[in-house]
């Protein structure tokens, strides 16, 4: 099977919409398919990577710790929007901090975030085969 | 259908996964173990643990092929590896595993 490059687009807060959580799971069961996948986050998306999150008020599941098991499945380039961000107030240091081993170097750990701006992103999304909306 | 443990019952979905992983007892394996002819070993109970932990940690059950890798990495390279997990699990390492352990099926399992 050729190898295609996959981009999922996270622009919605994690809860009061299923499409997070949806996404997430799209990600989870592509991922096993070995495809290249890259993950945005834009606009309210951004939220979706928050460190902190507690659902207890709204009785739902909190489901962060799933972006945690990312790299787990080898899906380790995860662009976050710069403008996004700065928009809401946020930094890098609001986000939880996501990594990946890398068998190759005696699983070292490494960074999956990397900050792009709204242009450099433009360029990543140009690169794709496959963009997937959420 | 629901499964009896030391005299408790359990609820499971219709392919026998535990429906409150938080029930979760030891016993509960033995059982599921013994209803398809499998003798709990050492070995099985490593992945049993080991599924547990990431469950409790990741909020999901991984699949197959995080499991593997995972299982190389903690408990050495000879044991990560499908032939060494299917000969422990012949139903499937994942969905097998993951049921004595309590958790739902691994997502993207079928």
């Amino acid at each position: 099977m050729a190898i295609k490059k996959f981009m999922y687009i996270n622009r919605k807060a994690p809860y009061g919409t299923i499409y997070a959580l949806e996404s997430l799971e799209v990600v989870l069961v592509g991922a096993a398919f070995d495809q290249d996948v890259s993950l945005a986050f834009i606009g309210d998306g951004v939220y979706e990577l928050t460190k902190g999150q507690d659902t207890k008020a709204i009785g739902q599941k909190n489901f962060s710790p799933v972006y945690s098991a990312l790299g787990d499945y080898d899906v380790n380039k995860i662009y976050v929007e710069k403008e996004s961000l700065e928009e809401r107030g946020l930094t890098l240091d609001d986000l939880q901090h996501l990594v990946w081993e890398d068998e190759d170097e005696d699983y070292a750990e490494k960074d999956s975030i990397r900050l792009v701006s709204r242009a450099e992103l433009a360029d990543v999304l140009d690169e794709q085969d496959i963009v997937l909306s959420f | 259908m629901p499964i009896e443990v030391n005299g408790k019952s359990f609820e499971t979905d219709e392919e026998g996964y535990l429906a409150n992983l938080n029930e979760w007892e030891p016993d509960i394996a033995t059982a599921m173990a013994a209803a398809e002819d499998c003798d709990l070993t050492d070995e099985h109970w490593d992945i049993i643990n080991f599924l547990r932990e990431y469950y409790e940690e990741y909020q999901i059950a991984p699949a197959v092929r995080v499991l593997t890798k995972a299982v190389g990495k903690r408990l050495g390279k000879e044991k990560g590896n499908s032939k060494y997990l299917y000969e422990l699990f012949p139903y499937g390492p994942g969905k097998q595993a993951c049921k004595y352990a309590g958790l739902p099926k691994p997502t993207g399992c079928v």
